[in-house]
């Protein structure tokens, strides 16, 4: 495939190697937020490659990890109703809510679907006028679009038997957490090419001055990520602070505008719980008033949820960057991705998926990592 | 499931008023929103998240960052064999 197949070249990822391995001279604590570049630097032993100064720091940038627990025990008590179909993107059936998962909820009798694109859910309700469809909107500035896009159509449609649990979350405002947080040691952010792609850059560019602390926006496939560290790790030998794009292919400075309006009439700025991190102010949507009408929250009033966190689980400091997946107790014994004790284990993204997918159960030694 | 994958616009057309297309990735063909990439042409290359097309992605920029991953290192090889 082209821009791919490239863009995984073992020969000019040696050279990158070669060349970080040259310019790094003391130890630099770099964050990738999104989970999608942390799959990256797992699956291709990234990590492992670089040279032993630099840490990479794993965000907390997958959205099916952070969604709180209220609100998949919320998801859990409209999926059960008779009258639902309940749709949603197939990472959100395993990760556990107080009691029971979506899995659960379908083995039971509840009409959980699995659809690929919000558009499917709208479709759905139409081919479906005597059930309740509800879609599970969850997702970064990335899934954002395509989530307003089927509200926006069901309104257009006049469709009264669709609705939306959002969950939407923002990323600069939890760079700006991060920062703020007193034990934090991130002193430079790969921040999430695909985001970008939607949103632009301009939004960071407060964050690089406020914080003095570079941000280079970072693609996916190997080199893609390997470039972005290699451009953080030049500003932190310099002393600078900047904002640079190493995903130009995909990333303009204004983002998709188009996009952006549609963003800006379906959903407004809310004040959103991170699962394992607690409250962020204003870092996520919601449906704006003039869609309130499709609020699933609303429509089926979903009170007197009280939810019960594993207490073996720590993705709170997986997320927060303060603990690598393998060193949290249950990792690999309790928790596997078959039994998940907490959201980071289940998605694909998650830090602790990730770590166990790629057999990274114990912390390599220095001795053994692979010199190139 | 933030994945955003690239492919290929083969085919572009309306559906229900919307700005829908066929994108191929390496072979596969799937549907795709295209309403957000108004100046989309067939044969342009795009990355798709969730069923919709988010952005086109630009060939001269790609082209670019592979001459400078060609450029990189050479360098420090040529020391290196200099000094072995
Ligand atoms: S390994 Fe499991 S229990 Fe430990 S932090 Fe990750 S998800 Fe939670």
């Amino acid at each position: 495939m082209k821009y791919l197949d490239e863009f995984r070249n073992p020969e000019l990822a040696r050279r990158l190697f070669a060349e970080l391995h040259a310019i790094t001279t003391r130890p630099w604590a770099i964050m990738e937020v999104c989970g999608g570049q942390t799959h990256s630097i797992i699956r291709n032993g990234i990590d492992q490659l670089l040279p032993p100064q630099i840490e990479l720091i794993h965000g907390p940038g997958c959205p099916v990890c952070v969604t709180p627990l209220e609100l998949i025990d919320k998801a859990l008590a409209i999926a059960a109703r008779p009258e639902v179909i309940f749709c949603s993107f197939g990472d959100m059936l395993r990760v556990p809510g107080s009691g029971r998962d979506l899995f659960r909820v379908k083995s039971e009798g509840g009409d959980v679907r699995i659809v690929y694109s919000p558009l499917d859910a709208v479709r759905l309700a139409q081919a479906n006028p005597t059930r309740e469809v509800v879609f599970f909107g969850i997702g970064f500035e990335t899934t954002a679009p395509a989530n307003a896009m089927a509200v926006y159509q069901a309104k257009q449609l006049g469709l009264r038997n669709f609705s939306m649990l959002v969950s939407h979350v923002l990323v600069p405002p939890a760079i700006a957490a991060i920062m703020e947080s007193p034990d934090n040691r991130v002193q430079a952010f790969l921040a999430a090419g695909h985001v970008c792609s939607v949103m632009g850059t301009w939004a960071y560019e407060p964050l690089v001055a406020r914080y003095r602390v570079p941000i280079v926006v970072t693609g996916f496939e190997p080199l893609d990520v390997l470039e972005g560290i290699r451009r953080t790790v030049v500003q932190l030998e310099h002393g600078e602070a900047r904002l640079d794009n190493a995903y130009a292919r995909a990333v303009r400075p204004e983002g998709n505008v188009t996009a952006q309006r549609m963003l800006a009439d379906v959903f407004e700025v809310t004040d959103r719980g991170w699962r394992g991190i607690g409250v962020i102010p204003q870092s996520g949507w919601r449906l704006s008033a003039s869609y309130r009408d499709f609020d699933a929250e609303v429509r089926f009033a979903v009170q007197d949820i009280h939810t019960q966190e594993s207490t073996l689980c720590h993705s709170g400091e997986v997320l927060r960057g303060l603990l690598k997946p393998n060193q949290c107790p249950a990792f690999g014994r309790e928790c596997t991705p078959r039994t998940p004790l907490g959201a980071t284990m289940v998605s694909s993204e998650g830090a602790c998926a990730a770590y166990y997918q790629y057999g990274r159960f114990v912390q390599l030694e220095e001795s053994d990592v692979t010199r190139i | 499931m933030c994945l955003g994958i690239p492919g290929q616009v083969k085919e572009i057309y309306e559906l229900n008023g919307v700005r829908m297309g066929k994108v191929d990735f390496a072979g596969i063909t799937k549907e795709v929103c295209l309403a957000y990439v108004p100046e989309i042409g067939v044969g342009d290359y795009t990355i798709v998240h969730v069923g919709f097309a988010i952005t086109q992605l630009d060939e001269a920029s790609a082209q670019e960052s592979l001459r400078l991953f060609e450029e990189m290192g050479v360098l420090q090889e040529e020391l290196a064999d200099e000094v072995s």
